[in-house]
Order: C-alpha cells, then sequence, then structure tokens
C-alpha cells in the first residue's frame, strides 16, 4: 500500500533513468542521509561514533570497492587489505611530504595509487581466472606489506614500521572529534557510493556485468577484455585505498601494515558474501554484520549476565561469541545464499503487493 | 512474541543501564583477550590483575576505602576492537576509566592520541612504544618498569657476561629472529647500535604472524651458525621456534627469549625441545611472595578468583598481571594521597600519581612483593621507572632465577628515545613539556 509505483509517470528520459526510479526509494534514502547526517551526530555518544559507526563506514566502502570486482566483474580477490594498507600509507606520506596538501586530495591521489597497484595486480587476470586469481592476488596481498615493512620511505623511517596520521584540517576547520569524523566519513562514503551505483547502471557497469556473467560471450560481442578487467580493478582499488586512507585518518589514528593482513581481506571478503555479491546495498549490510554484530553479541552476553544473574567465565563468554557468530554465518548462507541484500530485495517485492499479495 | 521479544529487549536495555553506580568506586578497565592464538597471555595477565584488585577490596576494602571495579571486554588482540572497548569503558564508573592497559603493543599505538586526549593513562607495561618513555612529549603514555630497548641492551649486557666481557662480543654473530609486526621490529634499531659499538654482526630474521611456520627461517640460522639467537616471538611463535631449534640442534641455552617469550605456555608446548631455553623477565613467577599468599587467601579461597585452572596462578602471565595491579592501585593510591584520601580519582589525577610513583625497597616489602618485582621510580622526564630484568632458565618444570636484576644501558637507550620522541613531537607539532616547571 505505502510501498507501490502505480500512478508514477515518467514523461522523460531522464526521469526514467534516474538512479532510484520509485518515488518512495528517493524519499527514503534522503530521509536516511538526513537522519545519519543531522541526527545521528547529535545523538550519538563518542562510543556510538567513534567506535562504531565511522568503523562501519569504513569498512563498508572496502566492501563496496570488493564488490565492484568480485560481485560486479566477478574477479575474485583476496587483496582488498593491501589495496587498504597502500591508501593509507601513501595517503600518510602525500600529507608529510607534500605541504598544504589538501586532505581530501590526499586521499584522492591515495586512492590513485592503490588503483595503480590494482591495474599491476590486476594482470593475471587477463590469462587466469576463478581460485587461481584469487590466489595470485593473494601475492599483491603478501608483497605490499613485505614492501611497506622493508622499505623505511612508506613509514618515514620510523623504528616500528607505524604511522601516525595527521591532523584532518579542511578549509581551516579541523575534524578532529568522532562526530567531525564520522561527518567526514559519510560524506565521503554517501558520495562515493552514489558514484558506485550510478557507474553500476552505465555502459562500463554493463561491460563488467557481462564479462563476469561470461567473458568469452562478452568478447564476442566486443567488450575489450583487458580494459574492462583492468578498470575493474583499477575502481575497486581506488575505493579500497580511500576506505584504506578514511581507516587511518578517521579511524584508528595511528596504523601498522600488519593491521591489513590477509585477516581483514578475508573479513571483507565475507562481508560482500553476507551482504550480497553484486549489490551496493549488500555491501553496507555486509559490513555492518561482519563489524557491528560481534560487538552486539559481546554487548549481549553482559546483559544476559546481569540480567539473570549468572556469573559465565568471560573466556567461555569470548569463545562462545565465536561460535554463535560462525554458526549464524552458516545459516544465512543456507537460508539465503545471495546475501542479505537479496532479503531486502524480496521484502520490496512483498511490500510492492502488501496488503493483497493475490 | 513480538510483544515478548519487544519486553525482552527493553528489560535488556535497563539491564545494560544498571544500578547507579556507587560514588566510592574507582573503575579500572579489564580489556583484554581470553579467545584466539594470544590468549594464554591476556587471560593470564587479566587475571591477574584482577585477582589483586579483588585481594585489596576484601582484605582493605579497596584503596582508602575507594572500592576498586572493572569490566572485562574482549579485544581479541585486535587493533579495531581494542579501541572499542576503550571507547566503550571511557566512561564508566563514577570518573571514568582511571587507567587502561592495552597489553598489546599495536593498540597502544592505536590509542595514544585518544587517551591523550580524553586525558586518561595508558600502562603499557613492557611493552608499547619505547620512545614514550619521555614523558615531556608523551604525558599520558607510561611504559612502565622496562622498555624493550632498556631490555636488548640487558640482554645483551647478559650474553657479554657469558661469554666473559663485552669485549669478548667482538666478532661474535647473533640472530634477532623476530614477529613481524609493529612489537617485533621496536628493537631492530637499537640491536644495530648495540652491534656497531659491542663489534658484533646482528642479523634480523623476521617471521610473519603467527609464526606456526618457522622452517626456513630456522634453516637460514643453521646457515649463519650463530653464537647466540635472540627470540622475540610472540604467543604460538614461541614453542614453534623451540622445536625448530631442537630440530636443527641449536643449543636452547644459547637462545635469549624477550619477556613475551618467556612464560611457562611458551615452554611447556615445546615439551623437552626447551629445556635449558633462557628468558628475560621483569616479574618472577611462584605463589611464595606475601602478595600472592593474600591473594590466595582471601579471593581464591572464597572461590572466587580468575584463574581457573589452578596450576595457572602464580604463572609468569599471571604475576605479571599483579605486578600490573600493584601498579595501578599504588598510582591510584599516590593520587589520592595529593588529591584527597578516600575519593575516587579521574584519569588526570590517576596520570599525576604514575608520574609520582615511587615504589621503594620499603614500599615494596609493605606490599610483600619484595622479589616479585624491580624498585620503580617514575618522572616527569622518565616514564619507564625501572629499567632492569633478570634472566630466567626453564629446566623442563619450571623457571629458575639464573641471574639477578641487570640493568640496562640508558647510556645507549635515552638518547635514542629522546630523538625519536623529539621527531614524534616534530610530526605532530607538538610542544614538549618543560619538566622543571611541573609539580
Amino acid at each position: 500500500m505505502l510501498y507501490r509505483e502505480a500512478g508514477q509517470f515518467k514523461s522523460t528520459y531522464a526521469e526514467d533513468q534516474q538512479i532510484f526510479p520509485i518515488r518512495q526509494d528517493r524519499i527514503a534514502l534522503a530521509v536516511f542521509l538526513a537522519f545519519a547526517l543531522l541526527v545521528v551526530p547529535a545523538i550519538g555518544n563518542q562510543y556510538w561514533l567513534g567506535a562504531l559507526l565511522t568503523p562501519f563506514l569504513i569498512f563498508s566502502l572496502a566492501a563496496l570497492g570488493l564488490n565492484i570486482l568480485t560481485g560486479y566483474a566477478g574477479q575474485l580477490s583476496l587483496g582488498t587489505a593491501a589495496f587498504m594498507a597502500v591508501g593509507a600509507f601513501m595517503a600518510y606520506n602525500f600529507v608529510l611530504r607534500v605541504p598544504g596538501i589538501p586532505i581530501l586530495l590526499a586521499f584522492v591521489l591515495a586512492g590513485i595509487c592503490a588503483a595503480a597497484v590494482g591495474i599491476v595486480f590486476g594482470l593475471p587476470s587477463l590469462r587466469i581466472k576463478g581460485f587461481y586469481l584469487a590466489v595470485a592476488t593473494l601475492a599483491c596481498q603478501f608483497f605490499v606489506l613485505w614492501a611497506l615493512q622493508r622499505f623505511g620511505w612508506f613509514s618515514n623511517h620510523s623504528t616500528s614500521g607505524v604511522i601516525t596520521a595527521q591532523q584532518i584540517v579542511i578549509l581551516g576547520y579541523a575534524f578532529d572529534t568522532p562526530a567531525r569524523k564520522y561527518l567526514l566519513t559519510l560524506g565521503v562514503v554517501a558520495v562515493m557510493a552514489l558514484a558506485a551505483k550510478n557507474l553500476m547502471r552505465s555502459e562500463t557497469g554493463r561491460a563488467f556485468m557481462a564479462v563476469r556473467d561470461m567473458d568469452v560471450a562478452a568478447s564476442v560481442i566486443g567488450i575489450p577484455m583487458m580494459r574492462t578487467k583492468l578498470l575493474a580493478f583499477a575502481i575497486s582499488s581506488f575505493y579500497c585505498g580511500v576506505a584504506g586512507a578514511l581507516h587511518a585518518f578517521c579511524y584508528l589514528g595511528t596504523v601498522e601494515p600488519e593491521a591489513y593482513s590477509l585477516d581483514l581481506s578475508f573479513r571483507i571478503l565475507f562481508m560482500i558474501i553476507i551482504g550480497g555479491v553484486g549489490s551496493i546495498l549488500g555491501a553496507f549490510l555486509g559490513a555492518a554484520f561482519i563489524t557491528l554484530f560481534p560487538i552486539f553479541l559481546n554487548l549481549a552476553s553482559s546483559w544476559v549476565n546481569e540480567f539473570f544473574g549468572v556469573e559465565i567465565s568471560h573466556a567461555v563468554v569470548s569463545n562462545l561469541e565465536s561460535i554463535i557468530f560462525g554458526g549464524l554465518i552458516i545459516f544465512f548462507l543456507i537460508v539465503e545464499p545471495q546475501g542479505l541484500a537479496r532479503l531486502w530485495q524480496i521484502t520490496k517485492e512483498k511490500l510492492r503487493l502488501w496488503p493483497f499479495p493475490h | 512474541m513480538k510483544r515478548t521479544s519487544l519486553a525482552v529487549a527493553a528489560l535488556a536495555l535497563a539491564a545494560a543501564a544498571g544500578p547507579a553506580a556507587a560514588q566510592n568506586e574507582q573503575f579500572v578497565p579489564a580489556n583484554f583477550y581470553w579467545v584466539g592464538p594470544y590468549a594464554p597471555g591476556g587471560s593470564g595477565f587479566g587475571g591477574g590483575m584482577i585477582d589483586y584488585f579483588a585481594m585489596l577490596n576484601e582484605r582493605d576494602h579497596g584503596i582508602n576505602g575507594v572500592k576498586l571495579t572493572w569490566e572485562k571486554c574482549e579485544t581479541e588482540y585486535r587493533n579495531d576492537r581494542g579501541v572499542e572497548c576503550y571507547e566503550r569503558s571511557k566512561n564508566k564508573g563514577p570518573t571514568g576509566a582511571s587507567v587502561i592497559h592495552p597489553l598489546s603493543t599495536g593498540i597502544t599505538y592505536s590509542l595514544i592520541e585518544k587517551a591523550t586526549a580524553d586525558k586518561i593513562p595508558v600502562i603499557s607495561l613492557g611493552y608499547g612504544r619505547t620512545d614514550a618513555a619521555d614523558g615531556r612529549v608523551f604525558p599520558y603514555i607510561f611504559p612502565l618498569i622496562t622498555t624493550y630497548w632498556s631490555q636488548n641492551t640487558a640482554k645483551i649486557k647478559f650474553i657479554g657476561m657469558k661469554e666473559g666481557g663485552m669485549d669478548k662480543l667482538q666478532g661474535k654473530k647473533i640472530v634477532n629472529i623476530y614477529h613481524d609486526s609493529a612489537y617485533g621490529k621496536e628493537t631492530i634499531p637499537v640491536l644495530d647500535v648495540q652491534a656497531k659499538k659491542y663489534g658484533f654482526q646482528v642479523t634480523h630474521i623476521a617471521v610473519p604472524h603467527p609464526g606456526n611456520e618457522q622452517q626456513a627461517q630456522w634453516l637460514q640460522i643453521r646457515q649463519i651458525k650463530p653464537d647466540w639467537v635472540i627470540l622475540r616471538g610472540w604467543g604460538v611463535m614461541n614453542p614453534t621456534a623451540l622445536k625448530a631449534a631442537a630440530k636443527i640442534g641449536f643449543p636452547r641455552d644459547r637462545i635469549v627469549g624477550v619477556w613475551w617469550s618467556g612464560a611457562e605456555e611458551d615452554v611447556i608446548p615445546a615439551g623437552d625441545a626447551a629445556k635449558g631455553y633462557i628468558a628475560a623477565g621483569f616479574n618472577l613467577p611462584g605463589t611464595s611472595f606475601p602478595v600472592m599468599q593474600d591473594i590466595l587467601k582471601n579471593v581464591y579461597k572464597k572461590g572466587k578468583g580468575e584463574m581457573e585452572d589452578s596450576s595457572r596462578i602464580g604463572s609468569i602471565y599471571h604475576t605479571r598481571g599483579v605486578v600490573a595491579g600493584i601498579i595501578t592501585a599504588e598510582a591510584i593510591r599516590t593520587a589520592q594521597a595529593q588529591f584527597g584520601k578516600g575519593k575516587p580519582m579521574t584519569g588526570e589525577q590517576v596520570r599525576w600519581g604514575i608520574e609520582h610513583l615511587n615504589i621503594d625497597d620499603k614500599r615494596l616489602k609493605e606490599l610483600g612483593a619484595v622479589g616479585l618485582m624491580q624498585p620503580l621510580k617514575v618522572s616527569c622526564m622518565d616514564h619507564e621507572g625501572g629499567g632492569a630484568v633478570k634472566f630466567l632458565q626453564w629446566d623442563g618444570k619450571k623457571w629458575n632465577v639464573i641471574t639477578d636484576w641487570i640493568a640496562s644501558d640508558q647510556s645507549i637507550v635515552r638518547p635514542m628515545v629522546e630523538a625519536s620522541a623529539a621527531q614524534y613531537a616534530k610530526e605532530k607539532g607538538i610542544a614538549p613539556r618543560d619538566c622543571s616547571k611541573e609539580k
């Protein structure tokens, strides 16, 4: 009843081709963005903004980057964390070595550096596919971390290889509190997510999907294989690189290369698998599940402790948390292998018919 | 169905809000780790600290009547979870978190700026950022007792002693096999400086996290044929290293470990391969110390205690946690003496307390911790305080102390600390404090 597009007539091509063709979607998105931009910083405390929402947004962006590559262009990659590391370290170096560089420009340049690395390590994708490609991108994961640790230049010859992100100042305005950092992150993520959503509807996005679905057929109908695959790597790595820069500057502040280990690459891969492969929304849902859910479980266990007055040993609780989390991942994959985004899509389809399904 | 779940959610929320915190409490977060490859360290250290606090609450009713409270948070030894735990715990209790023990070099790094901005002191007991020993640049960070660099100079001194004098180090070969992380790499520069000074050769060999695969590294060590191996491991890397050393026949009593490689959990899994292995330590194991007896009597006898496996009571990690508890409690006591006895202290006041901490031999005796730890005197200039190390050797069953406290060589360490801190201050635009003006 509420979510029905009947009566929304499109009289121009522009209207027909807009990103969100259904009016309710547009309103919902505008309300949601306004809420995230205006209300959340006002009601959220430091814990919510600094420790939950900011990392959630950053990992959403990284998952989005991987989703462009894996979900849309069909190239499996295990180098996501490495691209993030490139972004983080290069953003640091740009700010350090180019005096007076605007921070957003540094982020973009860092993303471009990550994209360049992505193109180099995307070259094997021209010859190999699937799991073999995943192993090839594994090389990227190890090589980048190795390079960041071995060459002192990247960390400005810090003895322990750790970098400390500089202060973020845009037009004289310092982003120094968790609320401000959250707003900056939200701004960057919102713009980039909209761009991704739009890109995937364009010729480029359709070429990506054609390559994913069957690359031989795609090349037969005239899609340049090399350009498309490398472009997918470049765009994906750019997103991951910007996410890495945000991770260092807006979230942790001080990062070591080991923070971007293979473990993180896997976590981001799990995000898109759980959230939904080949879906922009899926990246956000998956990131929420992987980053926020363990924390919720952790908090819930302390509520259970207080509420029922049972003192469970903390070691048991901590291990239980991992067990429940793992169990839920399996549950979701069995119930909905296409991810949480698909669940949302089904909900929307049902909503269209509601309250008269037949 | 929906209603019940709503009701449950509402109750859960109410429970989370909890009873209003009593005013006469001092909150200390227990952000450690009980799962993952480093769980033995996290659970032992955390258990020791909490046991000591529980003992103080039982025996003395807290510190001058202020009860210590704590809340556990699982960091999984991961930086992002550590930051999450920090943010969650920093405003708990009547005065917020009074002091943080991150128990991870990575998390310490992530908290330096946040904690400084929030005015919450960070104690990194025998780990963390070495150059934070320069309290002028790092007012809220305290790498207490000994830093990695200090410890390393003591290690080289120990090796020199074993060789029969520092001049005998000339031409010797030492391999530094390290956990490939910020923690592991921390000592490379100081070893290089010492190698130049004493004329020995040092080779650094990295072991990737978590370190359960070291064959290639030890084959390389066999080729180098070093006189000594410095093991800078952590968690599962240590027993693996000892087993690999046994395989290539490298004598175990020529391997010197850092203190994070020198606990029972590090050697028992290696079995006989660990016999004779030497490790540094800034706290000693055992339950014979009066303070440990008090913990047994006041906490474990009443069925409370944190260590579920009673054989771990008095293990290296457990007593290290007790040392952390002692230092934390003494810092709060020092702060109370200045700002008002019997009142909960804020993070800022506890910071003052840590900076004016002076645990001398007399105080150690009162605490019942003579021999458990070394005397400690912290100042604005020196956020390290101690600097000495004892060496322990594993005989297959227990750790035996084989040296007295060996002092570190501050003539090497201090200039490096100051240079490194100055570089940090310059990068971050921090004006160092003038210590002569600090009260």
